[in-house]
């Protein structure tokens, strides 16, 4: 589901008749408005006479890259928060793991709303998109810090650290050569987690009107398409699809994170309300 | 750690993050480009260096935006003083207050629903683990947690507007604004429909995960195991001592999702165009009213980090464990 969005992304140009913002004439040159699909449009067109599948597959290219981005950079964030609040402990892991609680609490939605619309006050001189990105990349790594700090934990308790310790390797050489990849897989199923938020929330800020309009992503078509009253002209080409794609994506994400999750991270495997087979099996696994 | 240390622990928290909302608040309208005076009467309006020189005195923008400008906010603040809107003319806190009601009953009715069924649903799934109906809430609330809210409430707005007649916009029909309460309930009731089932839809998925979690954790305890071997029947462990066990991480989980129902309350009444404060937020936004956003943040974000500490006292109350040790 995630390769066949990516490679949608990628070859946008190639699976697309128009560009998206050509406007479709009908013969005598007018624009076709909220016509139904067709031949020439195969999944319609908008209010202006554009067409809905070209706008959808180069959508997937801005919501794709905003959400991987920004997935990145989360994952960037709470991995190195993680590993110094884990490795070093003490003090430092006291004000990192305060720092998390506080963001923690502090409801994302507005808090993301309020610095949106105000960074994009600012004459920074930066896309629209930008913004969006370093937003959500510095507001979701929570997760992914105190997952990565409490593996951190254990693994620096273990006995080849004691030893890479005890031959004089350097915290920088155990961080690198010894923790990190030992949490590296952790990292990847928690990235991919990560990606699936970060391409919701941008589809959820993109339809309160904070996307770039000049590259309208997934979420800022679903923008237009209310704005436009695509649903009181009964025009579902132009709000279905969209929103289909979104959890086309994210849907694949979650799936693959959980895959991954669930191959590393047993979880309980029976309990007592079970059949007596499970029970037999549960008590044979405690004897030994 | 005892009871206490850790309630006085948790109060601590919640000041520091009132403090940073409050700092975050102050700092970012604060650096706005632009001229504050000039943005409430207008640009356009001709005013003498004078006046203006009088204004900045007035507003207290001639000091120092560190400590004065910022303590004097502060104080206002703290006696609900919030500004006035620019859009709406009105003092901010008035515009919160007309609009609170309206989103606490939205809220409060979709999260009573989406937590008796996503509970119950959750406690039924985990004891039939791995059959059908498992199998099935599990993929439902996977597809719940990918869908955006504001996409399944505009599919419930079409489909519930162009085939059952649901009405679209608002919270009542215009021609029974004023009526007594009694009279309108059922114009109400039918106005709350679809917003209510898109929140609740939406939150159902995360309590039925949570609840199967937390009951399967339960089911394998001891306890579960010496309640069977007395004889009792399935229903009778789970009703008297997996039930009450299992509710404890539903108690944080609701506190927690009033931050995330905040959100959905943003999406859910921007697609209704229900006149609460999630669609005040946003036309804040569009119309670019700062001090009516600035009001609306502070008043969301301190609601949700008090809610969050009162989940924390419940917690203690409910969780014997945490007197002990």
């Amino acid at each position: 589901m995630v390769i066949s969005a990516i490679l949608t992304a990628l070859f946008a140009p190639l699976l697309t008749p128009y560009t998206p913002t050509e406007v479709i004439r009908d013969s005598n040159g007018d624009g076709l408005t909220f016509a139904s699909p067709s031949v020439h449009a195969p999944l319609g067109t908008d209010d202006a006479g554009r067409d809905i599948w070209s706008q959808l597959i180069y959508g997937a290219r801005v919501s794709l890259m905003v959400g991987f981005l920004a997935g990145f950079i989360a994952m960037f964030v709470g991995s190195t928060f993680g590993i110094l609040a884990g490795y070093f402990g003490g003090r430092l892991d006291n004000l990192l793991m305060r720092i998390t609680d506080v963001l923690l609490v502090i409801p994302d939605l507005p808090l993301m709303l309020v610095l949106v619309a105000t960074l994009r006050q600012m004459d920074l001189h930066v896309s629209p998109l930008v913004v969006l990105i370093a937003v959500i990349g510095l507001l979701y790594w929570t997760s992914t810090a105190r997952l990565i700090r409490s593996q951190v934990l254990t693994i620096k308790e273990r006995q080849f650290v004691a030893r890479a310790r005890a031959i004089g390797a350097g915290n920088g050489h155990i961080i690198r050569k010894h923790i990190l990849p030992q949490i590296m897989p952790l990292i990847v199923a928690n990235t991919v987690l990560i990606i699936s938020t970060a391409i919701l929330v941008e589809s959820g800020l993109a339809f309160l009107g904070l996307g770039d309009p000049t590259q309208p992503s997934w979420g800022a078509m679903l923008n237009f398409a209310f704005d436009r009253s695509a649903i009181t002209n009964g025009a579902w080409w132009f709000y279905l699809p969209p929103g289909l794609a979104i959890v086309w994506v994210t849907l694949g994400c979650v799936l693959l994170g959980n895959v991954l999750e669930e191959m590393l991270n047993p979880r309980l495997t029976a309990h007592h309300l079970e059949s007596n087979k499970n029970m037999v099996a549960i008590q044979k696994e405690g004897d030994k | 750690m005892n009871r206490r240390d850790f309630l006085l622990r948790k109060i601590g928290l919640s000041l520091v993050t009132i403090l940073v909302v409050v700092v975050i608040d102050f700092m970012l309208f604060r650096v706005l480009p632009g001229d504050p005076i000039r943005s409430v009467i207008g640009r356009n309006v001709r005013i003498s260096a004078d006046t203006q020189q009088a204004l900045r005195e007035q507003f207290g923008l001639d000091k120092p935006v560190f400590p004065d400008q910022f303590f004097d906010t502060l104080g206002q603040w703290a006696q609900g003083n919030l500004g006035v809107s620019w859009s709406l003319r009105r003092p901010v806190s008035e515009v919160l207050r007309s609009k609170l009601g309206n989103t606490i009953l939205l809220i409060g009715i979709g999260q009573l629903l989406a937590i008796i069924l996503g509970v119950t649903l959750g406690l039924l799934a985990g004891w039939k683990r791995k059959t059908a109906l498992d199998i099935g809430a599990l993929t439902f609330s996977l597809v719940a947690w990918s869908i955006p809210t504001f996409w399944l409430g505009i599919i419930l707005l079409a489909a519930g507007s162009t085939w059952f007649g649901f009405p679209t916009v608002g919270i009542i029909s215009p021609q029974n604004t004023g009526k007594p309460l009694i009279t309108i309930l059922p114009d109400l009731a039918k106005h709350l429909f679809l917003p209510t089932l898109t929140l609740t839809i939406l939150y159902l998925g995360e309590y039925m995960l949570i609840m199967r979690s937390s009951i399967l954790e339960v089911l394998s305890e001891d306890y579960i195991l010496t309640a069977k071997a007395k004889g009792m029947s399935d229903w009778q462990v789970l009703w008297k001592h997996a039930l009450k066990n299992a509710m404890l991480p539903i108690v944080t989980l609701i506190a927690i999702n009033l931050g995330f129902t905040v959100s959905g309350a943003i999406y859910i009444e921007t697609v209704f165009s229900y006149d609460g404060l999630g669609k005040l937020f946003q036309t804040a936004l569009t119309k670019q009213d700062y001090p009516l956003l600035q009001g609306a943040f502070l008043l969301l974000a301190v609601s949700v980090i008090l809610a969050n500490l009162a989940a924390d006292f419940l917690y203690v109350v409910l969780d014997p464990r945490v007197k002990e040790t």
